[in-house]
């Protein structure tokens, strides 16, 4: 039965893809652009090694993005705030890496470190107010974006920008190369890829790997992570069952603000080297799509990733062939809501598929007790 | 599914304070509002500030405030039905586009209606979302979001490019609605004669208070865009529709009790596509005021949040009309005195800091508990920064408005009384 559950929510799941697509070329069609001159340019343009390789590195921020907002969906709490903890935490940890000096790897971990612990403390200020004052994490943490933001601007312009003769950088000093990661080219090429040159597959993946494994075992596999889920489906429950609501808001707003702290780590220690405008912002608002569409499951969360990813990357060719490549951001918003209405639809039919069964199994061992049930 | 059920996590205690009976208590708003402004005023003499309470500050407030003001009357009507609307932000961006696509088309009132009619579809696409299909109110709000950021930008690509804008914004659209100075109080002429303006007269005094209550008439009614007054009179008119009619009552007891409004015959999803529907129309409004009014031109980005600030007015005013014009006057303001002159701010400090220790001891008197005196170390944080900085930085300005509605909340939330059953899925015919 489970089975059958999964078959019908994956068919749901594809079904709304095909329907994005399919108001999307109604889109194209509006337009007098054939959608499927777009689709196919998008398509062979995607699956182009360099193309994969920056799919896959545009995909490792929406995955971290989305495990820090999965980790608060898994027991009921809105964290809207990644995008102001992934921002804060990104300025500080690059700061912080140009600023020591150490051996490569401890170096990394230092960086690291320093994200997920002020992508934690900055979480922790709406938890604090939620626990403490009952104020709605999804307003504090709206609000806390904002002032993230402003925060950030300010510290950046009078404290920890890079000192140059006349210039008005906004920008951190460079981190030293003992603390750059490595990239994965190599590695590729072990296995008979010939990476075309300029691009560059980020080292950062296999920390977005380990991540994704940390999330798994953390949710499914601990205390902590029962607890969290415990409050998800049945907060009444759990708290009767003596976890301590208080402190488990605490605990899901740190940890999901850790992986926060992560999300803009990958372009920062395997391209950009330093803290810059040009790091791109609103993977937090991303990330909330990818954790819903992934179901946050480790893997469905994934797929996700690349698959906007995908979208992403594949779309720049467009502009080449005089189609608007915003057509991109149509297809993943619809992506957005009809996965989402999908799965609810899904739900309710396995649901239903559950009662009726349930049903059948009561008459065959007593059909007086049917009559119960259907009262 | 992991259907976040937010509200069962709530930490609030269980009690409720008062029933919203949704009438201001009018006799305490205006005494509050008196000893703010009075307290204002003063300061504003005091330190020499003038900027603080200038007419041309207060009428940059209420322009600020319009946006939010419109978008938050939007929030009201669709918390009021029991849909949480995070997509406001969204609908607000549709009536950008569609205003300036109306206007630059048709002129500007066919701005003003199709923006409108833009954040309608956004709204009823929430309805449809979490009305018909039931699913989570705020997952349906951020995907509108998103959503609505991708069509203003595609769409935006086939209608702008190669007419004077781009795929980020529009030709300027320079038609705008009309302007009215009402005769007698700011001095606008009637059939051709120029009549004498009594608040300009009063703005001319050097008497504080009175002054002030001339800059503050002045703004409401020199020189004011029709779009203003139209906005102005929809904060009594939604009282009236939400408290005083059929229909209001209607849909408010389809968000404070489905199932019950229901066994009373009540259409709990029509209800609820009209509420949320109005909402999308409000914001889609507020987005249409921000190109109209304010910037004269569509702009990526335009709406910099004010959705999501409306929402903050919307809890700051306790999910009534004059609470969300209130609100949205405060961030007006800080806004309005961001732009004007930024010096002022730091004299804000001062006042914040006086209005907070005065909070601190109005609530010691009224319970004698040590306790109540905690916003008094805040006072004095803040009155301290007054004495040790010259200015305020503009960084932290820009969150001000933010910052505030933290405060409040950490304040006030236990007082605050939303829908009962706001952000509640709502299954037909389903029991308690």
């Amino acid at each position: 039965m489970t089975i059958r559950g999964a078959v019908i929510r994956i068919i749901a799941s594809l079904g709304a893809i095909a329907f994005s697509f399919g108001v999307s070329a109604i889109a194209l069609l509006l337009v007098d652009v054939s959608p499927a001159e777009a689709f196919g340019a998008m398509l062979s343009y995607g699956t182009r090694i360099d193309s994969m390789i920056s799919i896959v590195n545009r995909a490792v921020p929406l995955y971290m993005s989305a495990i820090a907002v999965a980790v608060g969906f898994q027991m009921g709490l809105f964290n809207i705030g990644v995008e102001g903890q992934y921002r804060i935490a990104m300025l500080i940890a690059a700061y912080v890496g140009a600023v020591v000096s150490l051996p490569a790897v401890l170096h990394v971990l230092v960086i690291l470190l320093t994200a997920m612990a002020t992508g934690a403390l900055w979480a922790s200020i709406a938890a604090l107010l939620k626990a403490t004052r009952g104020v709605h994490e999804v307003i504090s943490t709206i609000m806390l974006n904002f002032i993230a933001t402003g925060l950030g601007a300010w510290l950046l312009a009078t404290h920890l920008r890079e000192e140059v003769e006349g210039g008005l950088n906004v920008r951190t000093a460079t981190i030293p190369e003992s603390g750059h990661m490595p990239s994965l080219n190599p590695m590729l090429e072990l296995f008979g890829v010939t990476v075309p040159g300029g691009s560059d597959l980020h080292g950062f993946v296999v920390i977005a790997a380990i991540a994704g494994t940390a999330y798994y075992f953390l949710i499914w596999r601990t205390r902590v992570g029962y607890d969290l889920r415990a409050f998800g489906v049945n907060p009444g429950a759990a708290a009767a069952s003596g976890i301590g609501l208080k402190k488990m808001i605490f605990v899901s707003m740190a940890i999901s603000g850790a992986f926060a702290g992560l999300v803009a780590m990958g372009p920062i220690l395997g391209f950009y080297h330093r803290y810059s405008a040009d790091i791109p912002i609103g993977l937090g608002f991303t990330g909330i799509a990818v954790a819903l569409v992934g179901r946050n499951r480790p893997i469905g969360m994934a797929a996700a990733a690349l698959l906007f990813a995908f979208l992403n990357r594949s779309a720049q060719i467009l502009d080449f062939r005089g189609i608007p490549k915003e057509i991109e951001v149509i297809v993943s918003g619809v992506i957005i809501l009809t996965v989402v209405i999908a799965y609810e639809i899904a739900r309710r039919v396995v649901m239903a598929q559950q009662v009726r069964d349930a049903a059948a199994q009561l008459h065959q061992a007593d059909p007086a007790a049917e009559q119960e049930v259907a009262k | 599914m992991s259907a976040p059920d937010s509200a069962l996590l709530s930490t609030r205690p269980d009690e409720t304070p008062q029933a919203g009976h949704g009438g201001p208590n009018w006799l305490r708003v205006m005494l509050f509002a008196a000893v703010g402004v009075g307290t204002l005023s003063i300061v504003a003499t005091m330190t020499g500030s003038g900027e603080l309470t200038s007419s041309g500050t207060f009428s940059a407030a209420l322009r600020l405030a319009l946006p939010i003001l419109l978008a938050g009357l939007g929030g009201l009507f669709a918390e009021r039905v029991g849909v949480v609307n995070i997509g406001l932000e969204g609908m607000m961006i549709l009536g950008t586009w569609f205003g300036a696509w109306g206007a630059l088309m048709y002129g500007p009132w066919w701005g003003v209606v199709l923006g409108i009619a833009g954040g309608a579809i956004g709204g009823l696409l929430h309805a449809l979302a979490t009305v018909t299909f039931g699913i989570d109110h705020i997952i349906s709000g951020v995907a509108i979001n998103i959503l609505a950021a991708g069509v203003a930008r595609f769409l935006s690509v086939i209608a702008f490019t190669g007419t004077g804008g781009g795929a980020t914004q529009s030709p300027r659209v320079s038609s705008s609605v009309g302007r009215i100075t009402v005769p007698f109080l700011a001095g606008g002429d009637v059939f051709g004669f120029s009549t004498p303006s009594l608040f300009g007269a009063l703005d001319r005094t050097p008497i504080p208070i009175i002054k002030e209550i001339g800059a503050f008439g002045l703004a409401f009614t020199n020189n004011v865009s029709m779009i203003l007054v139209i906005a102005v009179a929809l904060v009594p008119t939604t009282w009236w529709v939400l408290w005083r009619t059929r229909l209001g009552l209607r849909l408010r007891s389809v968000g404070e009790h489905p199932v019950g409004a229901e066994s009373l015959g009540v259409r709990v999803y029509t209800m609820k596509y009209i509420g949320v529907t109005i909402s999308g129309a409000l914001a889609g409004l507020g987005g249409a005021v921000l190109v109209l009014e304010a910037a004269g031109i569509y702009r990526e980005g335009q709406t910099g949040g004010r959705g999501y600030i409306a929402l903050a007015a919307l809890i700051f005013g306790n999910w009534k009309p004059v609470g969300v014009l209130m609100g949205a006057g405060l961030f007006g303001y800080a806004n309005a005195l961001e732009l004007r002159s930024g010096e002022s701010v730091h004299t804000l400090l001062l006042y914040v800091a006086i209005i907070l220790a005065a909070f601190a001891i109005y609530r010691f008197v009224q319970s004698r508990r040590p306790m109540s005196l905690w916003p008094l170390a805040l006072a004095v944080i803040v009155g301290w920064s007054y004495v040790i900085t010259e200015s305020v930085p503009s960084q932290f300005v820009f969150f001000t408005p933010h910052l505030t509605t933290l405060v409040v909340l950490a304040f006030f939330s236990q007082r605050l009384r939303p829908p009962a059953a706001v952000g509640k899925p709502y299954r037909r015919g389903q029991q308690q």
